[in-house]
């Protein structure tokens, strides 16, 4: 059974890094033709590195908009961050600083994703709008990492999983030398939903991920007409 | 065309986020361009007989052309923000006028011929076939997008419904199903230099008229020059202004500027609109074309600047396209930006000093301003951030007495378009043109009752042409809406009597 995981874990680590490495690599080739910030924007590189920051951190955009999906969002993906920082200690050995310090505030980051998560479910259920536009695989996407946090918590505060036998069992894998996983029901299913999210996201739209730092409409700077912008299948127009 | 039969929406103090009503607007359609319309922009004069696989072969072409339309088509997370930030939402109900409803249309079919959930589970990610049907949708809900921008403001990834409603015109009209309204405007700026079809010589009398006018009301010989060479100035401006109204009021005081800045300038008859529908519908190719008239008249005419007259989507090909669509302009004098706008070239001469303004000619009037759409979240004026919104104000205060502006979540980047955006500027389309104006006509009634505003002053050929037609259903008269450079025209001081033109050394390498 370790084995099986050890090979799942493999394989979509492999998917999801050269799923996105492709998507990636698409996005970088394809040419932006015309300048289309939304203005106001940015005048400087500098700008645009700060409005991205705040983009990326804050969700500038979205708190403009509706405040209650802000909230939840915001809740849900930084409650994210600070509980997969924190489980960078099951992969490395000494725990790097930074990882320790935020170590308290794990749990209650745990807690703020998934109550995220909760709104953000309720919202798509009860605003006709967003009932509208959702498929099924929006409805499980927010249900996946929901269960994914949920089992998470039960690990911590109900189930107590082995954490030092999963801790070797990665080990184990990085230098394949093998490792035995505790086959408890939480740690089980929260492995398993992991490998499907790892899986999925270069073909969803978790692909927003990388989508935002492409966007030309948030990360070109404001200077049409002092400095021209020419794409190179456009520059070929003027060949001709 | 029979007039069409629906509801004004009822004003009240607020725009609610209406429930959505499925298919309130799937009758909204417009004429389909005939062959002759399509023709000359290089695109097939009726629909292919393959337009399914022709359709799909085109997304795929801009899909590797246009980073935007690749990057927002995967990207949208579904997240409802932009759900309510719509005109054509909030004025019709319909849920495929949201934003990322509107979007659906299109990333359906991406997403079922283009990516791995599409293909293999179709019903998972929502992804369906391209169908007659979903032709027909696009057809109609492609056309009821102003392509405002609005929505951009306020999607988290900044996705702009406005490229992916050009993406999805430019696939219509590739297989032969374009809209006969920019269609046939852009064919006539091929044959004969503007959206009116108006010729040399019509356009010359004209000018004519008006230079009359202007010394029959203020005995100054203010000039309004047609081709002439030499020239400081080329101004491009919207062929509206030649005569509509209130229009022709702003190029009356556009005149009355360069007069009293002692500026030369000049309009051309091939270059005589600044208007560029190829924007409009997605073509990279034809607006190209039709930008490039102005580099050609620049050059012919030996002018040194670019001064564009008031239009809002005009003025985003202008500043944010025209350099790269046209350039390098570097035969023109470096130390002004090109183009320029005629509100930052008279903004320039206030704070200069150079031009004489009596506010009290307009004491008549309580003035509020439009953002227009393009002008407000796809351009700028002036060096700063931000100076698309402050520079014409500057002029309206330097102008007028009273000024108050409408509600803060409808100006500045979050301004609602005017309604008739984007090429939905026809009779057929009055019905979603007058639904979309509704949020702007709820903040332009508060306050009129508010602040007691009388008129509304703009800086866009479609934005005044739509308001004259549209104010009238709101219970409002239409010569509420003024150009900005009809309140400059009406306060400006001629201290200048001879016209610039008259001058010694004027027009020295002219022949004639
Ligand atoms: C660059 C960093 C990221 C940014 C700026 C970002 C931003 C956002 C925003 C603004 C939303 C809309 C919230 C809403 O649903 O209303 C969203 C949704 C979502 N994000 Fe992210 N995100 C980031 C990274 C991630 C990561 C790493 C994941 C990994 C699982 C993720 C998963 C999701 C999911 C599942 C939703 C959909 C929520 C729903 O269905 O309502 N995001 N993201
Ligand atoms: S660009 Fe404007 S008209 Fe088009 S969907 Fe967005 S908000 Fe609506
Ligand atoms: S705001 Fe952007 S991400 Fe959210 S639903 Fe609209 S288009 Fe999609």
């Amino acid at each position: 059974m370790s084995t099986v995981y050890a090979l799942l874990f493999i394989v979509a680590t492999i998917v999801l890094v050269l799923g996105l490495a492709r998507k990636i690599v698409q996005y970088a080739k394809t040419p932006a033709p015309l300048k289309i910030p939304t203005t106001p924007a940015p005048v400087t590189q500098a700008g645009v590195v700060m409005r991205m920051f705040r983009e990326v951190v804050f969700f500038e955009s979205l708190f403009k908009s509706t405040k209650w999906t802000w909230i939840f969002s915001w809740m849900f993906h930084m409650g994210l961050f600070v509980v997969l920082a924190r489980h960078v200690r099951y992969f490395v050995d000494p725990v790097p600083l930074p990882i320790a310090l935020i170590q308290p505030f794990g749990i209650y980051a745990g807690f703020a994703m998934v109550a995220g998560l909760g709104g953000l479910f309720l919202r798509r259920i009860f605003v006709d709008r967003v009932r509208y536009i959702s498929a099924p695989s929006d409805y499980l996407m927010l249900l996946l990492l929901i269960f994914i946090g949920f089992s998470g918590l039960m690990m911590a505060f109900l189930i107590h999983t082995d954490v030092v036998m999963v801790k070797q069992f990665f080990d184990g894998l990085f230098t394949f030398s093998g490792g035995e996983l505790p086959m408890d029901f939480a740690l089980i299913m929260h492995l398993t939903l992991v490998v499907v999210l790892m899986i999925i996201l270069p073909f969803s739209k978790l692909l927003h991920i990388p989508g935002i730092f492409f966007s030309p409409s948030r990360n070109q700077v404001d200077n049409p007409r002092e400095k021209r912008h020419l794409a190179p299948w456009a520059k070929k127009l003027e060949e001709s | 065309m029979a007039k069409a039969k629906f509801e004004t929406p009822e004003l009240s103090e607020f725009v609610d986020v209406p429930n959505i009503e499925d298919g309130a607007m799937a009758h909204s359609t417009c004429f389909v361009a005939k062959p002759e319309h399509q023709e000359p922009l290089n695109f097939p004069g009726e629909r292919v007989e393959d337009w399914h696989d022709k359709a799909i072969e085109k997304m795929g072409d801009l899909l590797s052309r246009y980073r935007s339309f690749r990057v927002y088509l995967d990207s949208c997370v579904k997240c409802g923000s932009c759900t309510d930030k719509c005109h054509y939402f909030l004025g019709t109900k319909d849920p495929k006028n949201m934003p990322v409803g509107r979007q659906d249309l299109l990333r359906k079919v991406y997403r079922r011929y283009f990516t791995f959930a599409g293909k293999y589970f179709p019903k998972l990610v929502g992804a369906a076939d391209l169908t007659e049907e979903v032709l027909d949708d696009w057809y109609s809900y492609f056309h009821q997008c102003s392509q405002c921008r609005r929505c951009s403001v306020f999607c988290p990834y900044g996705i702009d419904t406005a490229e992916i409603s050009m993406a999805a015109r430019e696939i219509l009209a590739s297989v032969g199903v374009g809209q006969k309204y920019c269609n046939e405007i852009i064919a006539k700026v091929y044959k004969i230099g503007n959206n009116l079809g108006l010729p040399g010589p019509a356009l010359a009398d004209t000018l004519e008229g008006l230079e009359e006018d202007v010394y029959d009301e203020d005995e100054v010989a203010v000039k309004y020059p047609l081709d002439v060479k030499g020239a400081d100035i080329l101004l491009v401006t919207p062929s509206a202004d030649f005569f509509a109204e209130p229009h022709v009021d702003g190029l009356i005081g556009y005149g009355k500027v360069f007069h009293e800045a002692g500026v030369s300038w000049t309009l051309s008859t091939t270059a005589s609109e600044a208007a560029n529908f190829g924007m409009f519908i997605g073509s990279y190719e034809n607006m190209r074309r039709i930008s490039l008239r102005v580099r050609e008249a620049a050059l012919e005419l030996g002018v040194k600047r670019i001064v564009f007259g008031e239009c809002g989507h005009a003025w985003r090909v202008a500043y944010s396209f025209l350099n790269t669509l046209a350039g390098p302009f570097d035969f023109l004098d470096p130390d002004y930006p090109v183009p320029q706008h005629i509100c930052e070239f008279t903004w320039n001469e206030i704070q200069q000093g150079t031009l004489e303004l009596d506010k009290s000619e307009n004491d008549d009037k309580t003035l509020t301003f439009h953002d227009s759409c393009n002008v407000a979240r796809a351009t700028r004026m002036g060096d700063t951030p931000g100076g698309q919104f402050d520079i014409p104000r500057n002029v309206i205060k330097a102008v007028c007495n009273n000024y108050h502006d409408m509600e803060w979540d409808t100006i500045h980047e979050r301004t609602f378009c005017c309604g008739g955006g984007g090429g939905l500027l026809t009779d057929d389309l009055m019905e979603i043109r007058v639904k979309g104006a509704l949020p702007r006509m709820t903040a332009l009634q508060n306050v009129m009752n508010e602040k007691g505003v009388t008129h509304m002053a703009a800086i866009c050929a479609i934005c005044k042409s739509q308001f004259t037609k549209v104010l009238p259903y709101y219970g409002m008269d239409m010569y509420q809406i003024v150009s900005v450079h009809q309140l400059v025209s009406d306060a400006i001081v001629l201290n200048r009597k001879t016209p610039p033109e008259e001058a010694p050394g004027y027009g020295e390498d002219d022949d004639d």
